[in-house]
């Protein structure tokens, strides 16, 4: 078990998201990060979707009531444990007692904290990811708060093996990742079914803006500032279903992307798709930072997830050996 | 061959197929052509129903004259996946409204129904003749979406149809029963909420620890029930 000691706001539950749940009108929920959390339990021998803590305010402390493997994967962090530094992208061991205290990242907007067996909340729907607004799922539904306890899963890993290495972070580690020139991440998106709705100026528009992710952003969508968006004449869409990454363009005309935890519904037009291959990377994008927008065809979509899934495969392979050694 | 993408022939823009576009690579957003009615929702429940048993399909999620599909992994082949659900829609027949009928008693008027006198001098109706109308008809839950077990609820009267407002009540609860635009429902969250609240139920809409987790399911009918009048 691990107890929070200190947990500002929004900090909760997340496993890879609730799958097949649309349909009765359940969002997926899910690490806004999952290559991060992916990442993290690789690191461990853990599933791919055990259930860790996404942690977006700071600063952020728990402490150990028995030895844990842990990792601790995503944006570019400070963390401590008694008399150490733990470096980000890094699995080590706590000892019983041992308090973890994280710092707000330099870079990036989402730490996940994974633990070797991983978090065993009650699965909901399948999914142990926690569902805000449905208050179910995660621990009691709801964020987590000092004086939290909570349940840690055994791990076949955790008596015996090596706990103590790291990996390259996938922004280092994935060609092609690299920020763009100008400063703005540059996100890949395909076009939607209103694309064509929009005048040719607008178009233009929606590719050349350096789009800046407002304060009113958060695990449900993005809003973005910078240009507007308007159509010649205005479009009446029936409630349909959407997904993460998707960009929505609002009769005012500033765009919001719909994120981890965005209704199973929407009904403005759609411009674009961010891509699965960059959807990462975009959780992992805090308010204020600037994003600008590159098409890709459905097949170059398609290919860019080879990396992140080859980064993520070698990653387990590599860890499966040290742990080994 | 891709959709969405310049040049690319749209899949099914020739008259009365559905219009096709991809949401990513892992969705897919099917529409129905022409105009709202429970015709042409009957037939996209009927596709929906078909395509959740294909490979690959993780789940088919029913909207307002239109399904989207949710894949497991992004589909080989957009073009022949797109030319098969044309020719499904074409060939299948619709379905009815013939899920269960479901009952709601509702406490109508009240402290929970608060725009109950709105909607009767929009109407220009008295309270209780808003009341009657609405408890008399009987509803299709078109699609369930939004929040988890909300139902689209389709056959409202027009007499009491009540436009959204454009500033929502900030905490309506859970269990309200609503009218928005030409649609009623029952909020199944405590939230903000844009619809004119005329009354409350206290029947479970939605259980997250049920396998069955909504009540509401397209095709479903509901009845309304008048448990108690507080004008």
């Amino acid at each position: 078990m691990i107890e929070i000691l200190t947990s500002p706001a929004f900090n909760t539950i997340q496993d890879l998201g609730r799958h097949g749940a649309r349909r009765f009108g359940v969002s997926t929920s899910g690490a806004m990060d999952p290559v991060a959390l992916a990442a993290g339990n690789a690191l461990l021998g853990n599933d791919d979707n055990a259930a860790g803590i996404e942690i977006q305010t700071f600063p952020f402390r728990l402490r150990f009531s028995a030895d844990t493997a842990f990792a601790l994967t995503g944006a570019d962090h400070d963390a401590t444990l008694p008399g150490s530094v733990v470096r980000p992208w890094w699995c080590t061991r706590a000892k019983a007692g041992d308090v973890l205290a994280i710092t707000a990242p330099r870079r990036g907007a989402r730490v996940y904290t994974t633990f070797g067996g991983g978090i065993e909340v009650p699965r909901v729907l399948g999914s142990r990811s926690t569902h805000l607004r449905g208050g179910f799922g995660g621990l009691e539904g709801r964020t987590l708060q000092a004086g939290d306890v909570v349940p840690i899963g055994s791990s076949s890993h955790s008596s015996e093996g090596r706990f103590d290495f790291g990996v390259a972070p996938p922004d280092v580690a994935i060609p092609g990742a690299a920020p763009a020139d100008d400063r703005a991440l540059r996100i890949r998106v395909m076009r939607a079914g209103e694309y064509d709705l929009f005048s040719e100026a607008m178009q233009a528009t929606f590719w050349s803006t350096r789009w800046k992710i407002s304060a009113q952003s958060d695990r449900g969508g993005y809003r973005l500032t910078g240009g507007k968006l308007t159509l010649d004449a205005p479009v009446e869409m029936r409630s349909h279903g959407v997904v993460a990454g998707v960009v929505q363009v609002p009769p005012a005309g500033e765009p919001i992307i719909q994120m981890s935890d965005a209704n199973t519904a929407g009904g403005y037009p759609k411009m674009a798709t961010v891509i699965q291959a960059d959807l990462w990377r975009l959780g992992q994008a805090a308010p204020g930072s600037v994003i600008a927008f590159s098409e890709v065809s459905y097949q170059d979509a398609v290919a860019a997830m080879a990396p992140v899934n080859d980064y993520l495969a070698k990653l387990r392979a590599t860890a499966d050996l040290y742990r080994a050694l | 061959m891709s959709i969405n993408q310049p040049n690319a022939p749209f899949v099914g823009t020739i008259e009365k197929s559905p219009k096709i576009s991809l949401i990513g690579t892992l969705a897919m957003l099917v529409e129905a052509p022409g105009d709202f009615d429970l015709v042409q929702q009957g037939r996209v429940w009927a596709l929906a129903e078909a395509v959740s048993t294909w490979p690959n399909v993780q789940e088919a999620v029913i909207g307002v004259t239109n399904v989207m599909l949710v894949f497991e992994q992004p589909p080989a082949d957009i073009g022949m996946l797109s030319a098969s659900i044309v020719e499904l829609w074409h060939r299948l027949p619709g379905r009815n409204a013939d899920g269960k009928l479901i009952e709601i008693p509702v406490v109508y008027g009240g402290e929970l129904g608060f725009d109950l006198p709105a909607v009767a001098k929009r109407a220009g109706l008295s309270e209780r003749a808003v009341i009657r109308i609405h408890s008399e008809g009987e509803y299709t839950v078109c699609a369930v979406a939004s929040s988890p077990g909300f139902g689209y609820l389709h056959g409202l009267d027009p007499r009491i149809h009540m436009p959204r407002k454009s500033v929502p009540s900030l905490n309506m609860r859970a269990g309200s029963v609503t009218i928005g635009g030409m649609q009623t429902g029952v909020a199944v969250l405590t939230s903000p909420n844009g619809w004119n609240a005329i009354g409350w139920a206290s029947i479970a809409m939605f259980d997250p620890k049920s396998e069955r987790p909504s009540l509401m399911l397209p095709g479903d009918r509901v009845k309304f029930r008048i448990e108690r009048i507080e004008l």
